[in-house]
């Protein structure tokens, strides 16, 4: 991502830089085939060096927090940020505490814990987390990334709107599809985009934002659907964890740049969630965690309801690693179980139906 | 009914840097006028001009965000601790 330093408020020689960035956008033709797309895009940040996006945020930040001279890089996070925060303060040196809620996954706290951090679990949801942390910011000098350091931390989001412009052969996508927790991811795709076209790399953007959330916590989507100015907050009770943020910082900027580009915000089903994520993964090959689940159902719904038309040019971002949410796939555990035996073998396959693999012609999709 | 009430960073150059003090008042709208007159100003840092919540600013009740209550006719409780938190968010636009 630091190819784009000039659009950034640190230098490339300056940066804390594990690699994040320039993560692949693959055409997803099986899975545009399903949702009657011809022209899909997967912007795959999943394989970043912690897995999900936050590491171009974290990036930015961590780097302003050495200019800075703070000792600690902390922050509240639904699972993947501390991932991020906890690697790159190993990375740097610096101390790292990482407040999350005590209901997380496990993927998440063992993806965060690793890098050696202070685990604070809060008995509570992100939004109490987020609250506590915003009152320890005001009288501990720590770098709380997204609180203290926002500023700094939002921008290094616009580098997947600049990658995606770059990717394409310089153009911007007809539609984005963005998973929004916090909103502040899909206010910065389209700042990202905005900026390449403000440089002339890009023509003006027309592409329309579109974000998803799950209907367990949806407070941007009924803020949008109710055409309010400001969000109201709601207490989450969804299996997106990482989307999990009731009191959403950036909801109302959210609200302004679906308003501005002529996106729509979509709730899928809870149920809905781990279809996307099976999907997903079974017609491209990508497994997501459940923020992505929400995004292909998202799209799914967008695809359904006409506002994305065949031939146009979308671009879906899938910004979080399935390795971290292994829970809500469990029941995907139901193997052919044999001795090692050929005939035991040929035995427990016949009883549960696989017959039909004996020798089966490649069908191509 | 006196209660407790914690100050943000940015509303301490009202407060002569004061992170904390106790005031009279049976519900938020009041306690948030009784500060008001002791550090002259701060009302118009937590209300808008029609007198409501600020958008970017967050009131908890023992913990619990006031807009899940009764907003500023929520009622107080004595003991009741009381924190203002500015919401943050990041840049969008400059």
């Amino acid at each position: 991502m630091w190819r784009y330093d000039a659009f950034l408020p640190v230098r490339k020689e300056d940066a804390l830089d594990m690699g994040t960035g320039l993560t692949p956008l693959l055409k997803a033709d099986n899975l545009g085939k399903l949702f009657g797309l011809d022209n899909l895009w997967i912007k795959n940040d999943s394989v970043n060096p912690t897995f999900s996006f936050k590491d171009r945020p974290v990036s930015v930040t961590t780097s302003k927090a050495l200019e800075f001279e703070f000792g600690v890089l902390a922050c509240p996070s639904t699972g993947n940020l501390m991932g991020a925060v906890a690697a790159h303060g190993a990375k740097a040196g610096m101390r790292t505490l990482v407040f999350y809620p005590s209901d997380l996954e496990k993927g998440k706290i063992i993806g965060a814990a690793i890098y050696g951090p202070t685990l604070i679990a809060v008995d509570g949801t992100y939004d109490q987390a987020n609250r506590l942390a915003s009152e320890l910011a005001d009288n501990y000098r720590w770098a709380v990334v997204n609180i203290n350091m926002r500023a700094f931390y939002a921008e290094g989001s616009k580098s997947l709107g600049y990658e995606v412009a770059e990717q394409l052969g310089w153009r911007a996508p007809d539609h984005c599809v963005v998973p929004a927790a916090s909103g502040e991811l899909h206010t910065k795709i389209w700042k990202g985009l905005q900026e390449m076209g403000n440089v002339g790399l890009i023509e003006a953007p027309k592409t329309e934002m579109h974000l998803t959330q799950a209907e367990g916590n949806a407070p941007i989507v009924q803020a949008f659907e109710n055409d309010w100015k400001a969000v109201k907050p709601v207490k989450p009770n969804t299996i997106a964890k990482s989307l999990a943020i009731g009191d959403p910082a950036s909801g109302m900027f959210a609200l302004e740049v679906l308003r501005e580009t002529g996106g729509t915000a979509v709730a899928c089903l809870e149920e809905e969630v781990v279809e996307g994520i099976k999907l997903l993964a079974e017609t491209e090959g990508i497994f997501t965690e459940t923020a992505g689940g929400v995004v292909i159902s998202g799209l799914r719904r967008l695809a359904e309801s006409g506002k994305i038309k065949r031939d146009e040019l979308t671009v879906a971002f899938i910004t979080g690693n399935g390795l971290k949410t292994q829970e809500v796939v469990e029941d995907l555990i139901d193997p052919v179980e044999t001795s090692p035996d050929y005939d035991d073998f040929e035995k427990a396959m016949n009883e549960r139906g696989y017959q039909d693999l004996a020798n089966p012609e490649l069908k191509v999709p | 009914m006196s209660v407790t009430v914690r100050i943000p960073t940015p509303l301490r150059r009202l407060t002569n840097d004061q992170d904390k003090t106790t005031v009279d008042g049976d519900t938020l709208g009041e306690v948030v006028e009784a500060i008001n007159v002791q550090f002259p100003g701060i009302k118009d840092r937590i209300c808008d001009e029609s007198g409501d919540l600020r958008n970017f600013v967050n009131v908890y009740i023992n913990g619990e965000d006031v807009r899940f209550l009764n907003g500023l006719d929520t009622v107080t409780n004595p003991d009741d601790e009381i924190s203002i938190v500015p919401a943050v968010a990041g840049g969008y636009g400059n």
